[in-house]
């Protein structure tokens, strides 16, 4: 456990050491409000929510958490501090979750940053805030399910730039796991069990289920399992990879 | 205590290091020599931990690197090929993560991490962003790196590369400070090291041992062990004057510096017969050698000659 607390230290401060973190909160706020105020019609609607908020959610983490995955692994290989890293006194478990960690509550602290739309609604009207909570739950845990398949793409590449391409591209499909555009591609071939399967994988649908304020185990374990998924597929494709 | 049993490893069809064994003690430092690409980092990598072996063992303390790795990544120290660090990072902040990761707390973390700064000179540059540090000082925050826990074995892929000679010369005397007590590996490229600092040698080349031996031992091996160098104005008379020596196989000259060495026949000393053969002729010498023999000479000899046996 402390090993797992010394690598999420680490790696946290890590971001804040360049100024490449605070340009990415100020882009983060930047489009979460862009998006909320104006193609969200978040006035003119008159309704004391954030639904327009938290709809935007998952197409800016589509782009957003794949930059700040990107660099997780690829980095460590690139500079060779991965050596340093796997030759302590540490499994590669504690590795993969410290790094994990840190990356996520990165962006959990861009999230809590949007804390003045909150405020805005709560004081221009009386929202429910439970649903707001489970909202910004759900977005969290969301997050981490992107995050999770950023890892892993970082760790089967040392190039930056590919990690970001093909995790934006996997993020996508998870996303859309439940639309036509990605279940007509597997019902042509696969059987009907498989697609089902495949539509009960969408980030969305799930997202949407919590954002209606109800905050259920099937979810919680949906994203929970995800994550846990992406980071074991992390933690063997290092120790596959990291020879070259 | 650090042993390999038929460590291998390949990538592909190249067999990067081939059926490497060996056993090293407490209180010795062994020198692993041999040319660009003959798996001396490979070999590293895989007692530190870091790469698997495809086939073979390896273990520190007598804990296997694979089986029981946190262990044995426990007694270790390692500076890896490159020296890599965290860029970001300060030299401080990286020894203070090094020393969190390594399990030191309270005063005794202050201490090490106080001592190795000291010893690797870093107090100029602690506060400075590692990557903007040149590569001498990155090496040397590497090596404080794998010294802060003061761990019982110690592997150093080529410590001394990129330092300056006040520097090279300080850590060599750091790395005999810490031998007593230690298992240490160093490899290195620079032959004079393997004096300085080793007790034992090994070179390898295609993976393989080639030569295994103590220095002393392995400049026996050189045509200019027991050789006679000497510098004097009258070159043919001396060069005369040493070819009637009995036990001297054969006498050359530098086309440089017209030194003369004379080469004993095998097994012979030479040095009080060409002293007295050089003072009959009444040849006025102004400098006079025996020489131990040549460890490049021997390299060459051991590396190459393996390489057109391994093609033919
Ligand atoms: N990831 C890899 N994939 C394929 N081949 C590799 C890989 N790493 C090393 N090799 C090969 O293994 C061989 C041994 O490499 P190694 O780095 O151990 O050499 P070395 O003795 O340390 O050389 P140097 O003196 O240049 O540091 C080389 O032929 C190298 O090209
Ligand atoms: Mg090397």
């Amino acid at each position: 456990m402390s090993n797992i607390v010394t690598v999420f230290k680490r790696e946290l401060s890590s971001y804040f050491a360049t100024p490449v973190a605070y340009v990415f909160i100020v882009i983060f706020l930047l489009l979460a409000g862009t998006f909320t105020f104006y193609l969200g019609n978040f006035y003119e609607r008159g309704q004391a929510d954030l639904l327009p908020f938290f709809n935007f959610h998952p197409w800016l983490y589509l782009f957003l958490v794949p930059a700040v995955g990107m660099r997780l692994w690829s980095e460590e290989r690139k500079s060779g501090t991965i050596e340093l890293l796997l030759t302590m006194p540490i499994t590669m478990w504690q590795a993969v979750v410290g790094k994990f960690l840190a990356a996520w509550a990165f962006i959990g602290i861009a999230l809590v940053f949007t804390f003045p739309i909150w405020i805005t609604v709560d004081y221009l009207g009386s929202p429910d805030n439970g649903v707001i909570l489970a909202s910004y739950i759900g977005s969290f845990l969301m997050a981490g399910a992107f995050l999770a398949i950023a890892s892993c793409i970082s760790a089967c590449t040392r190039n930056q730039v590919i990690a970001f391409i093909l995790t934006v591209v996997v993020c996508f499909a998870f996303l859309l796991a439940g639309f036509p555009l990605v279940l007509d591609f597997f019902s042509a071939w696969a059987p009907q069990g498989v697609v089902d399967a495949i539509s009960g994988l969408s980030f969305l649908d799930h997202f949407a289920s919590i954002s209606k304020g109800v905050v259920q185990l099937r979810d919680l374990i949906y994203f929970g399992l995800t994550i846990a998924f992406w980071l074991y597929a992390s933690a063997v494709v290092i120790d596959l990879k990291k020879a070259d | 205590m650090i042993e390999t049993r038929q460590l291998t490893k390949r990538y592909g069809e190249l067999t990067a290091v081939d059926g490497i064994s060996f056993k090293l003690e407490p209180g010795r430092v062994l020198g692993f020599l041999g040319p660009n690409g003959a798996g001396k980092s490979t070999t590293m990598k895989m007692i530190a931990g870091f790469l698997a072996p495809t086939s073979g063992s390896a273990s520190v303390c007598g804990h296997d690197v694979v089986d029981d790795a946190i262990a044995a990544k426990r007694m270790l120290g390692y500076l890896p090929e490159g020296a890599p660090s965290y860029g970001e990072m300060t030299p401080h902040r990286f020894l203070e993560f090094v020393a969190d990761v390594r399990g030191l707390s309270g005063a005794k973390r202050t201490q090490r991490i106080d001592d190795v700064i000291e010893r690797l000179h870093l107090n100029g540059v602690l506060e400075q962003p590692i990557e903007t540090l040149s590569k001498g000082f990155k090496r040397r925050v590497g090596l404080a790196q794998a010294i802060v826990h003061d761990p019982q074995v110690l592997i150093l892929d080529e410590p001394t590369d990129g330092l300056d000679p006040n520097q090279k010369h300080e850590v060599r005397a750091l790395i005999n400070a810490m031998a007593k007590d230690k298992t240490i590996i160093v490899s290195t490229h620079i032959l004079e090291e393997v004096h300085a600092v080793c007790s034992r040698a090994i070179i390898i080349a295609r993976g393989r041992v080639l030569a295994d031996a103590t220095p002393a031992e392995l400049e026996t091996r050189s045509r200019y062990h027991q050789a006679v160098s000497l510098t004097a104005a009258n070159v043919p008379a001396a060069k005369e004057a040493l070819s009637k020596v009995a036990d001297v196989a054969a006498v050359e000259i530098d086309p440089q510096d017209h030194r003369i060495t004379a080469f004993p026949k095998p097994g012979r000393q030479i040095f009080v017969a060409v002293n007295q053969a050089l003072q009959a002729q009444g040849v006025a010498v102004s400098e006079l050698q025996l020489e131990s023999g040549r460890l490049d000479e021997v390299f060459r000899t051991i590396t190459q000659g393996s390489g057109q046996e391994a093609r033919a």
